[in-house]
This record gives structure tokens, C-alpha cells and sequence, in this order.
């Protein structure tokens, strides 16, 4: 049976992980490679790396961090932040990253999705939707949450999928950070109106909130930082506690 | 010397990183000339059955790698790698593959395609490539197709996604998987370990 994922997220900036609440305020939490590797060794099943510094010199350590982590950590690995043209996104799978994600410059240029999806394939292309809540609907947000596009995030995830992204980030910019759980009407709704695989990202505060994604919101895979990034968990004790739960782990 | 097969697409470059990781030689072939001194080769690939073909061809290695299989040298498909040993494939209509095993390439009729993540292979038939692991270890996977193979005495490991279908198979000194051994953490690097030393 296929495994739901567990994907520990590192948010990268010039070099160091990251953590942040509502999009904002930022706190050091480590090393990305030596992270990468403490993961990995958890089982974690995938890793996603973005790089949140939006300058060159930042975007430049994060391949090297990629490259490096690529030579010893046998698993997906996925880098977002940034990336603006087929180029940028040649530089990154080149230095060993396996997707690539992007927010802002998918909906600033959608064609963006299909030439990727064209030239590496969809399984390389992840659109990442950020994405907030707006009386009955959602809106996706670029710029790290702090513009609204207008767009209808379900209406964008399914255009997205018809450019030919392979999967969906899904992150609710509303829960982000807070703790209190995962938006789990947005990851239904967008789960069951696409045929690609969704992750659910933004305010697991507790294992159940992970549970819940899962059951309720039907995502294929779940994003997890602050949980991991604390040691409140291992990504064994997230997996342990949904095994018992009767979902499929690796 | 293991020769990996570039034809402009693919994970080469993971394949790789896990073979050096693994301390076995490798080297990337991206002409016919690049077949002298080497002793097996990987034919690794994401992207589409047709374009596959069409590049393999406009690289002229696609007789020398048909060749290769049908005089039984030890090779190794991986993920498409393994599709283009077949007649034909859904996903690229009027283009012939390799035609080494009879049978097809059929598109997934139920649940997300692709198929994304890490499944299990239900081990069919004891075989070097799987020397120290576990039935129903976890792999990872990333495809939309997979293949119908008319003898099915040629399959080794099946995987469960709506259908029950092959994810590994074997004659001869020809091996293919459908999943992503060098993605698939400790259990992959075993396998392609079990390739280069066992097979």
C-alpha cells in the first residue's frame, strides 16, 4: 500500500534553518545538512528545503547545502524559494535537489509550470500554494504571504494541475505556526478537487493535528517543522502514532 | 566499469551519487563510443516513453543497448528503464520500445497518477537483487504507467496501487525496477549494492 509521507521542512536562510510563525519573526534553529541528516536518519520519507533569504548569496549557499546533502541522504528531495526561470530551476535539480517548488513566481507566470513540467517532467514540479482564508474561500498569497494575488486558491491548485504540476504544497498561512492544527477545510477541499498528490503544511502543534490531515483533510503527505525542529518528536514518534492509528507508514 | 545511460533526460545524476556513495565505479555514456570498458550498464529515466526513445536513438546507442539485453549482459531499467523494455506503452502510442519482454505499458485507471511515495514490493521469487531484504519493504515510487508483461515468469516483486502489478522483474542477467532504488533510502542503496556485487 502506498505510504502516507512525513516530510520534516527546512526553512533556509543564508545557511541557517529557520523557523518562523504567520510567515514573520524569525528564530535560528540550525545547521540545514546536519538537520538533513537527523532526519533522514528518523525516516523521514522525503525533505523539503526553501530558501527564504530572497538574495543571491543566500540562494547560492542553499545549492551547495543541497549538493552536499544529495551525496549522502538517499531520499526526495525538494527546493523552493525563489526560483524565477527554467535556468534557476536547472541550477538546483543539477546540484542534486529531485522537485522543485514554487509560489510566487507560478502565479506571477504560469507558463513557468508547463515548460518545467515539459522539460523535467511533472513529477519535478511542485506548485506550492500559500494560502489564506477569505470569509467562505481561500486566497493564494505570494511574496511570503504578504501579497494577495485575488486568485482562488482551489481554482489555482486546479489550473495548476492542468499546466501540469505533479503534486501540490498546501500551505495555510493562516495556522501557520500557531500549533493549533492544520486548516483542514482548505486541505479537503483542495485534496479532493485534484488528481495529484497534496501536502499539507501549516500548524501541527500536536500528533493528532497530524491524524486529522490525513483522515479529514486527505492529504498524501504532511509538512512538518516546528514539531521536529523543537524535539518535541522524531519523525518515529509521528510514524509510531499514526501505525497505531491504522495509517500506512514507511 | 558501470556505464549509466544519459540520453538528455532522467536521475542519472542521483543514480550516480548513490552508486559513489556506495564506492563503485561509474561513469556516465552518453554515445556509442562510451560502451568500451564497461561491464554493465543502468538505464535510468523520468520523462516520456516516446521522447525516451526518440533521444536514445538520435544519440545512436539505442542498437548497442538492444544488443547489450539481447546478448544477456548484465543491465539494470530503472522506472522508465525498466517501461522501455516493452513492445509498447499507452503513454506514447505508435512508438516501439525495445521489444525485449512481450507485453505492454498501461496507464494507472484508479486513484492519483502519478503514483507518488514510498509502497511496498511483495517479494514473487528469491533473486540476488533482493539479498537481505525484507518482504514488503518500502520504496519509492513515481509513475503513471507500468508494465503488463505477457510471461509472467519474469516477475519478481509486485506492488499494490488500485491493481496489483509487477515492480520488479528478472530474466537472465536483465533486472529492472520500477520504483527509485536510489531514492529508496538504506533499502535502495542495498539493492543497487546487491546489482553490482550479487546479480
Amino acid at each position: 500500500m502506498l505510504a502516507k509521507r512525513i516530510i520534516p521542512c527546512l526553512d533556509v536562510d543564508s545557511g541557517r534553518v529557520v523557523k518562523c510563525v504567520k510567515f514573520k519573526n524569525l528564530r535560528d534553529i540550525g545547521n540545514p545538512t546536519e538537520l538533513a541528516r537527523f532526519y533522514n536518519e528518523q525516516g523521514a520519507d522525503e525533505l523539503i528545503f526553501l530558501d527564504i533569504g530572497a538574495s543571491y548569496k543566500s540562494r547560492e549557499i542553499l545549492i551547495d547545502v543541497v549538493r552536499s546533502v544529495s551525496e549522502e541522504v538517499f531520499i526526495p528531495l525538494t527546493v523552493g524559494g525563489g526560483l524565477r526561470s527554467i535556468e534557476d530551476m536547472r541550477k538546483v535539480l543539477n546540484a542534486g535537489a529531485d522537485k522543485i517548488a514554487m509560489v510566487t513566481s507560478a502565479i506571477e507566470n504560469p507558463p513557468l509550470i508547463s515548460e518545467g513540467a515539459r522539460i523535467f517532467g511533472s513529477q519535478c514540479i511542485v506548485l506550492s500554494i500559500d494560502a489564506k482564508r477569505e470569509k467562505e474561500s481561500w486566497h493564494a498569497y505570494t511574496h511570503g504571504g504578504r501579497h494577495d494575488s485575488g486568485r482562488d486558491a482551489v481554482e489555482w491548485a486546479k489550473r495548476g494541475e492542468r499546466l501540469g504540476a505533479g503534486e501540490i504544497l498546501l500551505n495555510s498561512i493562516d495556522m501557520d505556526g500557531t500549533k493549533e492544527g492544520y486548516d483542514l477545510e482548505l486541505t479537503r477541499r483542495i485534496s479532493e478537487n485534484v488528481g495529484i498528490p497534496v501536502i499539507a503544511s501549516g500548524g501541527a502543534g500536536r500528533l493528532e493535528h497530524i491524524l486529522e490531515a490525513i483522515r479529514i483533510g486527505k492529504a498524501d503527505a504532511v509538512l512538518v517543522a516546528s514539531l521536529l525542529h523543537y524535539d518535541e518528536y522524531t519523525v518515529g514518534d509521528i510514524k509510531n502514532f499514526l501505525r497505531g492509528n491504522g495509517v500506512c507508514v514507511r | 566499469m558501470i556505464g549509466i545511460i544519459d540520453y538528455g533526460a532522467g536521475n542519472l545524476l542521483s543514480v550516480k551519487k548513490a552508486l559513489e556513495h556506495l564506492k563503485i565505479e561509474c561513469r556516465v555514456i552518453d554515445s556509442k563510443e562510451g560502451f568500451k570498458d564497461i561491464d554493465r550498464i543502468i538505464l535510468p529515466g523520468v520523462g516520456a516513453f516516446g521522447a525516451a526513445m526518440q533521444r536514445l536513438r538520435s544519440c545512436r546507442m539505442l542498437e548497442d543497448i538492444r544488443e547489450w539485453v539481447l546478448s544477456d549482459k548484465p543491465f539494470l531499467g530503472i522506472c522508465l528503464g525498466m517501461q522501455l523494455l516493452f513492445e509498447e506503452s499507452d503513454e506514447s502510442r505508435g512508438v516501439r520500445g525495445f521489444g525485449i519482454f512481450e507485453g505492454k505499458v498501461v496507464r494507472f485507471k484508479q486513484g492519483k497518477v502519478p503514483q507518488i511515495g514510498w509502497n511496498q514490493v511483495s517479494i514473487q521469487k528469491e533473486s540476488c537483487l533482493l539479498s537481505g531484504i525484507d518482504d514488503l519493504s518500502f520504496f519509492y515510487f513515481l509513475h503513471g504507467y507500468f508494465v503488463e508483461p505477457k510471461d509472467t515468469d519474469i516477475i519478481i516483486g509486485t506492488t499494490e496501487y488500485g491493481v496489483i502489478y509487477p515492480s520488479m522483474i528478472k530474466r537472465g542477467s536483465i533486472h529492472a525496477v520500477q520504483f527509485h532504488p536510489e531514492k529508496s533510502g538504506v533499502d535502495g542503496l542495498r539493492l543497487l549494492e546487491n546489482w553490482v556485487r550479487k546479480c
